[in-house]
């Protein structure tokens, strides 16, 4: 093979890769802004209900009595740090999005422990000096990681439904 | 080709055609799959053929209800619980009996039900109930046909709302009055499909609305035990009240009343146990007589809209349709399972809605109570077979007439009482402790019946 067929050959390569990675950036950008995906980097609950899978614990979380104080992060997402909020988002995004795309999933959602551990916490945030002192009385030991906390004082045992009833 | 410094191999570059592309491929994989579920969020339902009071067939209406259709076909399947379901058993086909498969036979199961029985056409063939859609078939080909039956049978065993009206020149209590009247043989003749969408609902507004004169009458019966006069259940009943009614417009305790052999739901005194026994002590009605000891029999059949509305569910307002027929999600629309089936084989959907918890856990839950249901149903069963055998015993040694009638009459109400909850097809379930009460009740009948012919 002489050396001008071999450049020749390279610039196409050299082309057609470039068309290729400016493809991946068009359609992911195209993708991306198709389905939103700037919404979840915010706050804001209708985002949550972009799936029409949540749309009806939106529409029970609107009639709540958290409906007008508590946005949907406020209850699922930490607030300990930017770090863990983020992590938790993206975490659920990925299987919430796993499970919406494949359709595996059950018609009665039921929480995971991950995040009923997070909506535990997040009561505790709001209702601090509430339940600082019921805490103290069940528990003693004030530990914020304790699992018996969560466990043996748990809010959303009994008050499962004051974000939304489903 | 000869690698020099700066450049890339030939190799490095196909590879990375080879995975941008892929990447492009799952995107745009991903993005199609966004772009349909975002169309499932929009459209419901769309009309492609008219649908008129006198459509019976259900494909018909299934070409504007695909969903609906293709779960109401799914009855066809059949699946094994714990205590209920169906077991397939392969079947040689004969002249009288073409069918290919078949459930099991209960009496093989439960050998003291043939006793029970004696001289009544369920001693010959019992079997475990199969879905919706062999309630034609397997009410054909019963061995229990060979006794003749009437044309009343297929009240239920069939779609009759528009066979009704047509025999009744479109006044279907005309129409079921001519049917009960008919033997069997001559009332299939009118029936083409199991029951189907339009025995359940309005054509126009899909609306429930019962089709079945005897539930009409029965439930006018039952209300009226309430103090609520002229009750009509298609305008006064309420939507969730319909969720039930229109399966008890079949799943009851029935019986053929006079020559007329008029299709009864014995509601006059109320819906329990006793309420039904009083009834018919008050038209002195009975089934068979007793092929063994003589004794005028009662047969109870499936009462499960009975049971249930004797239980915590109908007590805390939850419908037969919100266990049977529980609530799925197809794209974003919400439509009602119409695979009718055990809630156990849906439990997520069916219990999950109210009860928080486990699927393993709530069967675990069901399942305790229906083994000691069946713990008592053998208790009740044994006793029963020990008043027979004294029964006959008396007999042969000459005890006076009056005794053996009395002990009789006791066969009579424990068998009702055990055969009720027995025919009933939750194994208990639908209402726990009224179904250990009744068998309790069942085995004390036994034992006053073996005292009376001291």
């Amino acid at each position: 093979m002489n050396q001008i067929t071999r450049l020749k050959l390279k610039t196409v390569l050299y082309l057609v890769i470039a068309a290729l990675i400016g493809g991946v950036i068009g359609i992911g950008t195209f993708t991306f802004g198709y389905a939103n995906g700037a919404s979840y980097l915010k706050a804001d609950s209708k985002s949550c209900a972009n799936c029409h899978v949540m749309q009806g614990h939106f529409d029970a979380w609107v009639k709540s009595s958290h409906g007008k104080f508590a946005s949907c992060n406020d209850c699922h997402a930490p607030h300990d740090n930017a770090v863990s909020a983020y992590y938790c988002k993206a975490r659920n995004g990925f299987f919430h999005s796993l499970a919406f795309t494949t359709g595996d999933f059950e018609e009665n959602l039921r929480i995971t422990d991950y995040n009923r551990g997070v909506t535990e916490q997040a009561c505790r945030k709001c209702h601090a000096d509430l339940v600082h002192q019921i805490d103290i009385l069940a528990v003693g030991e004030l530990n914020k990681d304790s699992s018996e906390r969560l466990e043996s004082n748990s809010c959303i045992r009994c008050h499962s439904t004051v974000g939304h009833d489903t | 080709m000869k690698k020099q410094t700066g450049q890339i191999t030939l190799s490095t570059l196909l590879l990375i055609v080879i995975l941008s592309a892929g990447i492009c491929f799952a995107m745009v994989a991903l993005l199609t799959n966004i772009f349909e579920r975002k169309q499932e969020g929009r459209s419901t339902i769309m009309r492609v053929v008219e649908i008129d009071d006198d459509t019976s067939d259900p494909a018909v209406w299934g070409k504007n209800f695909p969903l609906q259709y293709d779960d109401y076909l799914k009855t066809a399947d059949m699946i094994q619980t714990t205590y209920g379901g169906s077991e397939a058993i392969p079947h040689v086909p004969t002249d009288e009996d073409p069918r290919d498969i078949v459930s099991r036979s209960k009496l093989e199961l439960i050998p003291q039900l043939k006793r029970m029985w004696a001289g009544y056409a369920f001693s010959k063939d019992y079997r475990e109930k199969r879905g919706h859609a062999y309630m034609l078939t397997d009410q054909l080909y019963t061995e229990r046909q060979k006794v003749g039956q009437p044309g009343t049978c297929i009240h239920c065993h069939g779609s009759t709302y528009v066979a009704m009206k047509e025999l009744g020149n479109g006044d279907i209590l005309a129409g079921f009055e001519k049917l009960n009247t008919m033997p069997y043989s001559e009332a299939k003749e009118h029936i083409k499909h199991p029951v189907a969408c339009i025995d359940c609902h309005d054509p126009d507004t899909m609306a429930l609305r019962i089709t079945r004169p005897a539930f009409m009458e029965g439930i006018a019966a039952y209300k009226a035990t309430q103090g609520i006069k002229d009750y009509d259940v298609n305008r006064d009943a309420s939507r969730q009240e319909m969720r039930s009614f229109v399966c008890g417009q079949c799943h009851v305790e029935y019986y053929f009343k006079g020559d007329q052999k008029r299709l009864t739901y014995p509601w006059s005194e109320g819906l329990t146990v006793d309420a039904a026994y009083e009834h018919f002590e008050k038209e002195e009605f009975k089934d068979w007589v007793h092929a063994e000891t003589g004794a005028p029999m009662l047969k109870a059949q499936h009462p499960e809209f009975e049971l249930w509305s004797q239980g915590i569910h109908a007590r805390a307002g939850v419908s037969c349709a919100d266990c049977h027929m529980a609530y799925k999600r197809v794209g974003a629309m919400k439509i009602s399972d119409h695979h009718i089936r055990s809630p156990l084989l849906n439990v997520n959907a069916s219990c999950g809605t109210c009860h928080k918890t486990s699927d393993q856990e709530l069967i675990a839950r069901t399942e305790n109570i229906q083994t000691r249901h069946r713990k008592l149903v053998e208790v009740a069963l044994d006793a029963l077979m020990d008043l027979i055998d004294d029964i006959n015993k008396a007999k042969k040694n000459g005890v006076s007439e009056d005794k053996i009638k009395e002990a009789q009459q006791w066969q009579r109400k424990a068998t009702f009482y055990v055969d009720y909850v027995e025919a009933e097809n939750s194994s208990g379930f639908h209402a726990g402790q009224e179904a250990a009460r009744i068998l309790a009740e069942s085995i004390d009948f036994s034992r006053k019946g073996q005292k009376a012919l001291r």
